[in-house]
C-alpha cells in the first residue's frame, strides 16, 4: 500500500495532526504550545520551535485508543522525531454518551443517577456538585447530618479515587504489585459504600434533599477501620515508590508545568497544586462544612509527575484526617430536609397515610418542580474544579445542565506536558493527568 | 540526595470578606450592560461587540483563570426575564471566571443571535478556553472566530448537526414488553 491510500484509510479528517508542509509557522507555534500570549516573559521563543524539521523526518504515530495505558478511550496523536515527542494532540469524544442532553429530559430527582456515572471513580462527587446546583435554586436548607454525611462519604470516595489512581499509575510503570495494592484498598472502602448505599458505584445516594439513606448501624467502626488502616498502608506505599530509584527516575522532571501555565490552561487539582499553587476550593471557597475540619492543603515545589504522585499521596492521607474529625463530630439528627415538596415521605407512612402517599407517588413520577434562575456551584473533585451549570425555567426538568469536568480541561495541557520528553514517558505523564474518560466525554 | 518534593501547608488567611472585595463590574468599567446577582453569585451581561475588552479588563484586574465556558439555548425562552438594557436572543454564552487570588467569581453572558452565531474566541486572553469553545462549537454550533483549531470533539467529524440545540430530537428506543410474534 502506498502512504496515501494508508493515509487514506486512518484518516480521521481535520481532528487529524496535519504534516508540517502545510502548517504555517504561526499555526506550528500554537500547536507547539506557544499559545501562551500573558506575560511578556512567558511568549515562548521563536527560536525554540523546531521548524527545521520536515515531515520524512518526523513520525506521526496514534496512541490509542485502546492503548491499555490511556485509561479508558484515549486516543493521542504523537509526532515523534526518534523516541522525542515534538506535538502531539488528544482526540476525544469516543465515549459520548450525551449525559448533558440526556440531564435535560430527566427529572431532578433522576438527575442524579444520570450523573453519577460520569466520572466513575468518583461518583459520589458528580451527585454532590448537582444536589448543591438544585438545592441552591430550591432554598433549601440542609439538616447538619446530611451536610457531614456529604462529607464523610465523599472524602471516602476521594481516598478510593486517589488510592484506584496509586494503583493505575503503578500499573504504567510497571510496578505490578503497586496495582494489586490499590485495589485492595479500593475495595475496603467500596465495601462500607455497598453496605451504606446499596452499590458499589453509581450510587445516586446524595440526591436533592439530603441523602438516601442514613448511615448503617456501627459504621463508626467500620469507617475507622478504614482510617485506620489506610494511613499504614501509604506508608508501604512510601517505602515502595516514594524512595525507589526506578520510580523516581522515571517520574522525576517528566512532564513539567509551570504554575503560570497551569492557571492559563486552566488545569485544577493536583495538577495545580503540584506546580505550587495554593489552590484547593474546600479551603478557598468552602462548601458543606469544610470551614469547621482540619486540613492541610498539600503543595508540590516542581510540577513534575513525580510532584503529582506526591500531592495525591499525601492528599489521601488529609482525607483521612478529615474523615476522623466527620466522624468525631457527625452530629445527630435528620439525614434528608424536611421540606414535603422536595423529600419523600418515610416509608412507614406510607401504609397509614393516604397523603403520604400520593406525595410519594408524586416525586417520585412527576418530581417537584424548581423556581427559575440559574446557578453555577463548583466543589473540589479528585481531579480538580467540578462545576455544575443549571439552568432552571419553573418546569420539573433542568433546562440546562452544564458539567464542567476537571479531566475535560486538564486534558488540554497534555500537549504541554508531552513536549520534548520521550514516548516512554508519555505513558507517565498521561497517567499522572488521572483522565478519567467517562467524564472527559461524558 | 533525594528530594522529599512536597511540602504542606495550609494556604493561609480565611475567606475574605465580601465587603472588602471589589465587585467585578467596577473592575470590568463602562462596557458591562447590566450586572445583577443570582443567588448571591455575580453576572455581568455584556455584548458581543464588547465581550473581548470587558473580559480582558477584568483578566488585568486579577481574573486570572477562565473556570468554564458553556453555551445555553434559550430556544423555548425567547422572551426570559432580563435587565432592561439586554436584548435577548436564542444562544447565551455563559463565561464563568475565576480570580486565585481575591477568591472570587464571576459570570458573563453574552447574547448571541440565531441569525449569526458567532462570537470571538477568548483563546488569546485564557488559553484554557480551547476545549471548551470546540464543545459550545460541536453541540451548539456556536463559532468562534479566531479559534485555532474550530473543529468537531465530542461527537464524529461527519456528524450533521448540533445535538444539544433544543430543536434537535432526542432518540428514542421503542421499548418491547411482548414477545416478537414468529416462529421459534
Amino acid at each position: 500500500m502506498t502512504g496515501e491510500e494508508l493515509k487514506a484509510e486512518t484518516s480521521e479528517g481535520p481532528q487529524e495532526l496535519r504534516d508540517r508542509e502545510e502548517t504555517s509557522p504561526a499555526q506550528l507555534a500554537i500547536e507547539q504550545g506557544s499559545r501562551l500570549r500573558l506575560a511578556e516573559g512567558l511568549v515562548l521563543d521563536r527560536g525554540d520551535i523546531d521548524v527545521e524539521f520536515g515531515s520524512d523526518e518526523t513520525m506521526i504515530i496514534n496512541m490509542g485508543p485502546q492503548h491499555p495505558s490511556t485509561h479508558g478511550v484515549l486516543r493521542i496523536m504523537l509526532e515523534l522525531e526518534g523516541e522525542t515527542v515534538l506535538r502531539s494532540k488528544p482526540v476525544i469524544g469516543y465515549l459520548h454518551t450525551g449525559m448533558e442532553k440526556t440531564g435535560e429530559q430527566l427529572t431532578y430527582v433522576q438527575g442524579a443517577t444520570n450523573l453519577t456515572r460520569m466520572d466513575y471513580l468518583s461518583p459520589l462527587h458528580n451527585e454532590l456538585v448537582f444536589s448543591l446546583a438544585v438545592e441552591a435554586l430550591l432554598g433549601v436548607e440542609m439538616p447538619p447530618r446530611a451536610t457531614w454525611i456529604r462529607m464523610l462519604m465523599t472524602e471516602l470516595n476521594r481516598i478510593a479515587s486517589h488510592v484506584m489512581w496509586m494503583a493505575t499509575n503503578g500499573m504504567d510503570l510497571a510496578s505490578t504489585s503497586m496495582m494489586i495494592y490499590g485495589f485492595r484498598e479500593r475495595e475496603m472502602i467500596l465495601s462500607f459504600f455497598e453496605k451504606t448505599t446499596g452499590l458499589r458505584m453509581n450510587h445516586d445516594y446524595i440526591r436533592p434533599g439530603g441523602v438516601a439513606a442514613d448511615l448503617p448501624d456501627g459504621w463508626e467502626d467500620d469507617v475507622m477501620a478504614i482510617v485506620e488502616t489506610i494511613p499504614g498502608r501509604t506508608d508501604e506505599y512510601d517505602g515502595m515508590l516514594t524512595g525507589q530509584p526506578i520510580f523516581k527516575q522515571r517520574t522525576e522532571g517528566v512532564g513539567l508545568i509551570s504554575p503560570e501555565l497551569a492557571i492559563a490552561m486552566s488545569a485544577t487539582g493536583p495538577i495545580l497544586r503540584a506546580s505550587g499553587v495554593a489552590w484547593d476550593l474546600r479551603r478557598a471557597m468552602p462548601y458543606l462544612a469544610y470551614d469547621e475540619v482540619d486540613f492541610d492543603v498539600i503543595v508540590g515545589a516542581v510540577g513534575d509527575t513525580y510532584d503529582r504522585y506526591a500531592v495525591r499521596l499525601n492528599e489521601i492521607r488529609e482525607s483521612c484526617k478529615i474523615v476522623r474529625q466527620c466522624v468525631e463530630m457527625m452530629p445527630p439528627g435528620d439525614y434528608r430536609a424536611q421540606d414535603k415538596k422536595v423529600t419523600p415521605p418515610p416509608r412507614a407512612r406510607i401504609n397509614e397515610s393516604m397523603e403520604a402517599l400520593i406525595h410519594h407517588f408524586k416525586i417520585f413520577t412527576r418530581g417537584f418542580e424548581v423556581p427559575p434562575g440559574e446557578v453555577y456551584t463548583a466543589i473540589e473533585s479528585p481531579r480538580g474544579e467540578l462545576g455544575c451549570y443549571l439552568v432552571a425555567d419553573g418546569s420539573n426538568k433542568p433546562y440546562r445542565m452544564h458539567i464542567r469536568a476537571p479531566s475535560f480541561v486538564n486534558l488540554q495541557t497534555l500537549p504541554l506536558l508531552l513536549r520534548g520528553g520521550l514516548i516512554a514517558d508519555a505513558v507517565a505523564v498521561i497517567s499522572s493527568v488521572d483522565p478519567v474518560m467517562g467524564e472527559v466525554d461524558r | 540526595m533525594g528530594r522529599t518534593a512536597v511540602g504542606s501547608g495550609s494556604s493561609g488567611d480565611a475567606p475574605l470578606m465580601a465587603a472588602e472585595v471589589a465587585s467585578a463590574a467596577e473592575l470590568a468599567g463602562a462596557n458591562v450592560l447590566a450586572s445583577t446577582s443570582a443567588r448571591g453569585q455575580e453576572v455581568l451581561h455584556v455584548t458581543r461587540e464588547r465581550y473581548l475588552e470587558v473580559a480582558g479588563a477584568l483578566r488585568d484586574s486579577g481574573f486570572e483563570m477562565c473556570a468554564d465556558l458553556c453555551a445555553v439555548d434559550y430556544l423555548r425562552h425567547l422572551h426570559r426575564p432580563l435587565p432592561d438594557e439586554v436584548t435577548p436572543e436564542r444562544f447565551e454564552i455563559v463565561v464563568n471566571l475565576l480570580s486565585i487570588e481575591r477568591r472570587q467569581r464571576v459570570r458573563l453572558r453574552v447574547q448571541v443571535p440565531d441569525t449569526d452565531p458567532v462570537v470571538p474566541t477568548l483563546f488569546n486572553l485564557y488559553p484554557g478556553t480551547e476545549n471548551m469553545e470546540r464543545e459550545a462549537f460541536d453541540l451548539y454550533g456556536v463559532r468562534f472566530e479566531g479559534h485555532p483549531d474550530q473543529t468537531r470533539i465530542l461527537m464524529p467529524e461527519d456528524w450533521e448537526g448540533h445535538p444539544l440545540r433544543k430543536d434537535y430530537s432526542v432518540g428514542r428506543v421503542p421499548v418491547q414488553f411482548k414477545e416478537a410474534p414468529g416462529p421459534r
